[in-house]
């Protein structure tokens, strides 16, 4: 099973690769990158279900550490644009005509925080430091005053929205809503050429089989076990002798860092990065994908973030006035009838024919 | 030439025969319907329409939307798209990136890549504008963009006909000045274009002799929604009354900087608001009362009184009852009929259309390359005069001034004839 899923990631890169174009075969770049992004969506749900699936942490602002880690490697891709851009200045369009030279005068208009994001060793860092110490602060200040449930939900809600309404500002110096965006290198290769989008899927790809492997592996540890009973019984587990708080802030630093990973993958895909994506509102549709494919197992939410946007990039196409009733709908239908969302189909289904045979055989 | 649509087919005179058909009827019935089938699959070329119909820009994309596929509608009548001696008929292919950046990203490629449009029409916010840049220029692609902007860009994949810096915000302030205002407050949201405008106004203003103490800069976050302290600070900044506002405020943020003006006792008499962003379309969800007498400044008014325009306003109209795309198998749908206004974005997006046409016709092919040659210098007589395209992919457009009725529409106080568009400030600056 999980072999076969490999090959199937394989399969579109390599047909990128190997057919010409018009080929029948022939995968587009396009179409590659887009299954790109899905999967750096996958990742972020695998994140999110190991908060909601597996520890019983509702978090609505995912997309937070997701868009964090996104900005922190775009701002390395920002930086490595120079005289490529309009106005053919060092420093990014946007401190050019913010006048970022007249506030920053020592520097060249280069903001100080900016500098070290020159290099790609500490972007990448970032990357995965940056969502972390925001996780870190925010779930210490939360779970040690033992916020739970819904108050943790809203919580990090009006975290995400707060980070949002900041970025969203040109004074904050990331871009303000025009965000990141224009980028033309990543790592000395052609940001636009085949291969190097062919690359990041493959990159893509493999974050997504190491997150997969690490959550499963984690689930299986006794540290999994206590993950699931403080989702089941969180007092038990506290009476038992559990600093509960202390694995619940693990977990959650553990979810950033992975919505940071998918972030920083998402980013040189779609080409742009700005505060929208960490909108409550994005955080909230990354929750319905887990819900659609089914919470508690590692397959689920790969297969909802995969299935709904795939669904969604159909949709907005084929039926682009009415797309939105048709993913509502969907939506509403999952909560009320498949309880366990797309893997549990098979379980619903058996315990159907079950009640069909039993009706049948004492009417 | 006339172009055999399925409606001419002169098929009235078989259903208004009262008896029953003879086999010759029939097989000529038989043979009519083959002729309908085969003119339905008349040449057709496929063009890319790229607004958001959902979330927060909807509301004002969707209008583009229809006036576009309006268009297509008014070119497929006159015959379709004449290359080499073929007719084309355009296909509209509608997506909807659903006011989502990367997705917009997505779907200009997606239209790009897979269906193979020859030109896309689209894009409102500055942002969307910059998120499917990179993918025009990766697939040498050909956008038409409808909505001021503020300039500082050119890509040789895009054609900007809408209103410049210099085709709005600097004769509105030259007007002011005319009038004798001697202070400016400049008053904006904040994002990429109220900072790109006010930045060049302030330079444009200095130029002219006022001092910086007597030009204020403000921005407020997106959605904001309480301007008692900003209202209160104007009243005081126009005390001696020869101060005006210019407004980049965009959206429903116009809606409580209106009402708290009004309620402040200030009036288009003793502080006149300059708004770049309010058009007719806007004007639909405004407390229109409060905004009487304040000013805009477009390169159009549905007010506009010539023959072209009332042509185009009733032909829109008309159409917004019974919406089609004539020869193609299209089906129009989400079209309200009620309340409707014609506007700037509109009127460009009309004539982005036509010009395109134009320039495919001259140049004989749909090929990328050919018609953005054949572009440059294409002429086209809209509801406003003619308009000429330049090589910066920037219009020669008429300017008006309007004054702000309670209908919603604008009387206009002044007109510019030919300005010409130019994206780069720092050579308009200069040759002034």
């Amino acid at each position: 099973m999980f072999a076969a899923a490999l090959v199937a990631l394989a399969i579109p890169p390599l047909l990128n690769a190997i057919t010409p174009e018009g080929h029948f075969l022939h995968v587009s770049a396009f179409t590659l990158s887009l299954y790109g992004k899905y999967l750096c969506y996958s990742v972020l749900a695998l994140g999110i279900n190991l908060l909601w699936g597996y520890t019983g942490l509702l978090s609505l602002g995912q997309c937070l550490f997701f868009a964090l880690g996104g900005y922190a490697l775009g701002m390395h891709l920002m930086l490595l644009i120079g005289k490529l851009g309009q106005y053919k200045a060092e420093i990014p369009d946007f401190m050019v005509f913010l006048e970022f030279p007249a506030r920053f005068p020592t520097t060249g208009g280069l903001p100080p925080h900016w500098i070290p994001f020159r290099s790609f060793a500490f972007a990448s860092a970032a990357v995965i430091w940056v969502p972390g110490l925001v996780a870190l602060v925010f779930g210490w200040l939360a779970f040690r005053s033992r916020i739970k449930g819904v108050y943790f939900s809203i919580l990090s809600q009006a975290l995400t929205y707060a980070a949002t309404l900041m970025f969203f500002r040109n004074d904050f110096t990331f871009g303000g809503n025009n965000g990141l965006t224009d980028f033309k290198v990543i790592l000395g290769h052609d940001i636009n050429t085949p291969a190097t989008r062919r690359a990041l899927y493959l990159a893509s790809a493999g974050l997504l089989t190491l997150t997969y492997l690490f959550c499963r592996w984690l689930s299986r540890t006794k540290f999994g076990l206590v993950q699931r009973a403080i989702r089941d019984s969180e007092n038990r587990v506290l009476f038992s002798g559990y600093a509960t708080s202390h694995f619940k802030l693990f977990v959650f630093v553990v979810a950033a860092v992975i919505a940071g990973l998918g972030g920083a993958l998402f980013v040189p895909q779609v080409g742009i990065i700005n505060p929208s994506e960490m909108a409550p509102e994005k955080s909230l549709e990354a929750v319905v994908w887990c819900a659609v494919g089914g919470r508690a197992s590692l397959v689920g939410p790969i297969l909802g973030a995969i299935g709904v946007n795939a669904l969604k990039s159909y949709a907005t196409h084929a039926f682009a006035e009415q797309w939105p009733y048709l993913l509502g709908s969907l939506f509403v239908f999952v909560t009320l009838f498949m309880p366990k969302g797309l893997v549990g189909l098979p379980d619903q289904f058996r315990a159907l024919q079950r009640k069909w045979r039993k009706g049948v055989s004492n009417p | 030439m006339p172009h055999p649509f399925p409606s001419q087919i002169p098929v009235e005179s078989y259903s208004t025969h009262p008896m029953k058909p003879t086999l010759f009827q029939k097989a000529s019935l038989l043979i009519a319907a083959l002729t309908a089938a085969v003119s339905l699959q008349a040449e057709t070329v496929k063009v890319g329409v790229l607004h958001s119909l959902s979330g927060t820009m909807a509301i004002s994309e969707t209008s583009l939307k229809d006036v576009l596929l309006y268009s297509f509608d008014e070119v497929n009548k006159a015959g379709g798209v004449l290359v080499s001696g073929k007719h084309y008929l355009i296909e509209p292919v509608v997506v909807d990136p659903a006011s989502n950046w990367p997705l917009f990203a997505e779907k200009a490629e997606e239209l790009l890549v897979k269906d193979k449009v020859a030109v896309v029409f689209g894009c409102w916010t500055s942002v969307s504008r910059k998120s499917v840049l990179p993918v025009f220029e990766r697939n040498n692609g050909l956008l038409f963009y409808p909505v001021q902007y503020e300039g500082e860009e050119l890509s040789k994949n895009i054609f900007y006909t809408a209103e410049a810096v210099n085709q709005q915000a600097i004769p509105a302030v030259d007007y002011m000045l005319g009038e004798g205002k001697k202070k400016f407050y400049l008053l904006g949201s904040d994002y990429v274009y109220p900072r790109t405008t006010n930045k060049i106004l302030k330079q444009y203003l200095k130029s002219k002799g006022i001092p910086d103490s007597d030009i204020i800069e403000i921005y407020t976050p997106f959605g904001h929604t309480d301007y008692q302290t900003i209202v209160a600070e104007i009243k005081t900044f126009t005390a001696g009354g020869s101060a005006t506002v210019i407004s980049t405020l965009n959206g429903d943020t116009n809606v409580p900087f209106f009402k708290e003006f009004a309620n402040a006792g200030l009036t288009s008499e003793n502080c006149p608001v300059v708004s770049f962003s309010i058009s007719e379309d806007e004007f639909r969800g405004l407390p229109a009362k409060a905004l009487v007498g304040h000013l805009g400044c477009w390169t159009y008014f549905m007010s506009i009184k010539t023959p072209e325009n009332k042509a185009f306003v009733d032909s829109f109209m008309g159409w917004l009852k019974a919406p089609k795309v004539t020869g193609v198998d299209y089906n129009v749908s989400g079209v309200d009929p009620k309340g409707r206004v014609t506007c700037s974005p509109m009127n460009l997006s009309r004539i982005g259309v036509h010009l395109w046409k134009q320039a495919v016709e001259k140049a004989g092919t749909f090929d990328v390359d050919k018609v953005r040659d054949a572009l440059v210098g294409q002429k086209f007589k809209g509801p406003t005069g003619v308009v000429t395209m330049q090589a910066n992919h920037h219009l020669v457009n008429n300017v008006f001034i309007g004054e702000t009725l309670a209908t919603g529409q604008f009387k206009i106080i002044k007109t510019l004839n030919g300005v010409a568009g130019e994206p780069f400030s720092e050579k308009f600056l200069t040759t002034k």
